[in-house]
């Protein structure tokens, strides 16, 4: 074949599929060294103003909710937070799974992107696994103090003890247990294995001092020799390969809490996929949240492109459109079913006394990421922050629904109560919002908030074959993909 | 007068970008050398074929650790829902078919144990961490973590020599010869 395509002629075979250009990653031709300064400045430099006016009240609320939130649950009991009868219950349920699923984006950018080898989570893929380590935490504490007697909460783990009772692997709360804690620990292992090298780099513009030491422990003695880097990259794909199952089955297994109860509105088998798409949807609304104020307060507009931003708007309108079919889809099995108490759950759900969460839910997860159908929306970025924030809170407000609207009418009529959330509760909520912020910003503040190496590995020219362009006829700037060459040479050989 | 005595480590050349340190990579391979190594800022792929580097072998450590996790979550459920302390709860058997049951927690510590051999897998790998290494006393090294490519051929590799070593290097294109020496 090779033979003839050199004296076929590629223009006038007639066949010409049009080939769209690939968008570059990094603007404006920044050198490698640029790309380091950029991001290690923010960690070296001082603070801009905004910072502190951030994190002082974010940390000042975190204290506040957080911090004294338990202290006062835990010396007075979990009474406070009015946990008399099954409904009460829902506030700490609704927070967890709403923090954990803002958690899922970061692993998902990280892991899925990575096997697809989607480039472009290379300059956000490092805040977004930030922000799932710090979701997470933020959820553990939900479950962790609403069993009431918190030193009593390993009695979670399967560990003898002196009563001679044992877990009941059986139950999917037990399973969350495993999976939630799974879920973190190989998050926080990739989250800091994608960073050791970074942090040599940090460690290695460093004056000698205590700064250089404690940047040198955790960088490991990283030198970004070949021989690491082999074993590395293995490791991460690995990693990545673990993470993609571990990422889809931790909100599954979420949802299994709801799914395997015989409730209706919640014992359907639509759940677990419903759920990761709602994950991976608001986790994308909150990267958005948190990485287009930061691009900016940054200067980071020349790594965190419109490109990305874009593309992060698009997987939001399609999460966000499988998110609204999933809701449309409940609607229609509760019909098609003909049983009349999954029917009466969704009408209560829809025409009950929450009618406004329900409402709130579709018009803010459903109707609000529509408007990314429109390219002028996606590239402006006071509507991509609009619906970002529509979107965390409408995603709240899923949760409410799922699992509010259900408590209030369970079984027994004697169960029905009205949902109101006592001011601890209500506390502790916020206190975990500040605690996010305040996490994140601090991670801003001591760790490279870009993935150094692996952006400076889009660059063209870090491909080893990018100087032999040279030496072809065409120098390498050939438009005409392979594909098309052989395409016309088979038509001109005819 | 000073009495610390150093000791060659080698030599540590550099390169004017990816393309070139991958030719010379070629070069060092073909001359024989065993114990040396290309440093870059980021990974280079297909640099382990220039080099002459085996696949890794971390995939093996991780199949068995994370069969250790399978095996370790099933025997975990198996011992205490069949064994020690059977209930009857959900209208599930208290037999071995139960498993199905057991399946999210096997999954997850398969996981959770691949996860943890992935990491120490990968730093017994690499030699890792260690507190300093010899070449951190170069001028020139705090740029493989930046913009520089360098290669480093140690002295105790067997065809080393003081003079034919940095002959090669200057011959394949390394700038800023460097010979590299640790204290004893």
């Amino acid at each position: 074949m090779a033979a003839h395509t050199d004296h076929a002629t590629h223009q006038d075979s007639g066949i010409k599929i049009p080939v769209l250009k690939r968008e570059k990653l990094i603007l404006n031709d920044r050198s490698y060294h640029w790309i380091t300064d950029r991001i290690c400045g923010i960690v070296e430099n001082r603070q801009p103003l905004l910072w502190w006016m951030l994190f002082i009240p974010s940390a000042l609320i975190a204290m506040i909710g957080v911090g004294g939130g338990l202290f006062h649950l835990v010396s007075t009991g979990v009474g406070v937070w009015g946990n008399t009868n099954r409904i009460m219950w829902g506030w700490p349920i609704v927070n967890f799974v709403f923090w954990i699923g803002i958690g899922h984006a970061g692993t998902l950018i990280s892991a899925i992107l990575f096997l697809t080898r989607q480039n472009w989570r290379t300059s956000i893929n490092r805040a977004a696994e930030a922000m799932t380590i710090f979701a997470v935490m933020c959820a553990g504490i939900f479950p962790a103090f609403h069993v009431g007697r918190v030193w009593f909460a390993w009695f979670l783990a399967p560990i003898p003890n002196a009563n001679g009772i044992w877990q009941n692997f059986k139950s999917p709360l037990l399973w969350d247990v495993f999976a939630v804690s799974t879920y973190f620990t190989v998050s926080l292992i990739f989250w800091f294995l994608g960073m050791v090298p970074d942090l040599a780099t940090i460690r290695d513009r460093c004056k000698p001092g205590i700064r250089k030491v404690l940047y040198g422990i955790f960088a490991l003695g990283w030198r970004g020799g070949n021989r690491q880097w082999s074993h590395y990259e293995m490791a991460y794909l690995l990693l990545a390969a673990l993470s993609t199952p571990l990422v889809l089955s931790v909100h599954s297994v979420v949802s299994f809490d709801f799914a395997t109860s015989v409730v209706p509105g919640w014992h359907t088998t639509i759940f677990p996929p419903y759920f990761v798409a709602g994950a991976i949807f608001g986790g994308f609304a909150m990267v958005l949240t948190i990485m287009v104020p930061a691009r900016f307060i940054y200067g980071l507009q020349d790594l965190i492109t419109m490109k990305h931003i874009d593309n992060m708007a698009k997987i939001i309108l399609l999460t966000g459109t499988i998110v609204g079919y999933a809701y449309l889809m409940e609607l229609f099995v509760a019909f098609y079913s003909g049983a009349i108490y999954e029917m009466d759950a969704f009408k209560f759900r829809i025409a009950g006394p929450y009618w406004w969460a329900y409402a709130a839910m579709m018009s803010l997860n459903v109707l609000s990421p529509q408007v990314f159908w429109f390219k002028a929306c996606r590239e402006n970025l006071w509507v991509v922050m609009i619906v970002a924030m529509c979107v965390n809170v409408g995603m709240w407000f899923e949760r409410f629904v799922i699992i509010v609207t259900t408590l209030a009418r369970m079984w027994l009529p004697g169960d029905w109560k009205t949902f109101s959330p006592s001011p601890q509760d209500q506390m502790l909520f916020v206190g975990t919002i500040g605690m996010f912020l305040m996490l994140f910003l601090l991670f801003l503040r001591f760790l490279p908030c870009i993935n150094i190496a692996e952006v400076k590995w889009t660059k063209l020219e870090s491909d080893p074959h990018f100087d032999d362009n040279e030496e072809h006829p065409d120098h390498g700037t050939t438009t005409i993909p392979a594909y098309q060459q052989e395409l016309s040479s088979n038509t001109s050989n005819k | 007068m000073s009495t610390t005595r150093k000791r060659v480590y080698g030599y540590l050349a550099e390169f004017k970008s990816a393309s070139a340190l991958y030719k010379a990579a070629e070069k060092v391979r073909d001359a024989g050398f065993k114990k040396w190594d290309c440093y870059s800022p980021y990974p280079i792929h297909g640099l382990d074929g220039a080099m002459g580097l085996k696949r890794s072998i971390l995939p093996w450590f991780v199949f068995f650790g994370g069969m250790t996790g399978t095996a370790t979550a099933f025997t975990l459920a198996y011992v205490t829902q069949v064994v020690l302390y059977p209930t009857v709860v959900q209208a599930k058997p208290v037999n071995i078919y139960t498993v199905p049951a057991f399946f999210p927690v096997m999954f997850e510590l398969t996981i959770l144990f691949s996860g943890f051999t992935v990491l120490f897998g990968l730093l017994g790998l690499m030699q890792l961490p260690r507190l300093n290494h010899p070449l951190f006393a170069s001028k020139q090294f705090h740029r493989a973590t930046d913009d520089g490519f360098f290669i480093a051929i140690e002295a105790r590799d067997a065809k080393f020599s003081p003079v034919s070593t940095r002959d090669l290097l200057a011959e394949i294109g390394g700038d800023n010869i460097e010979l590299v020496e640790e204290e004893d």
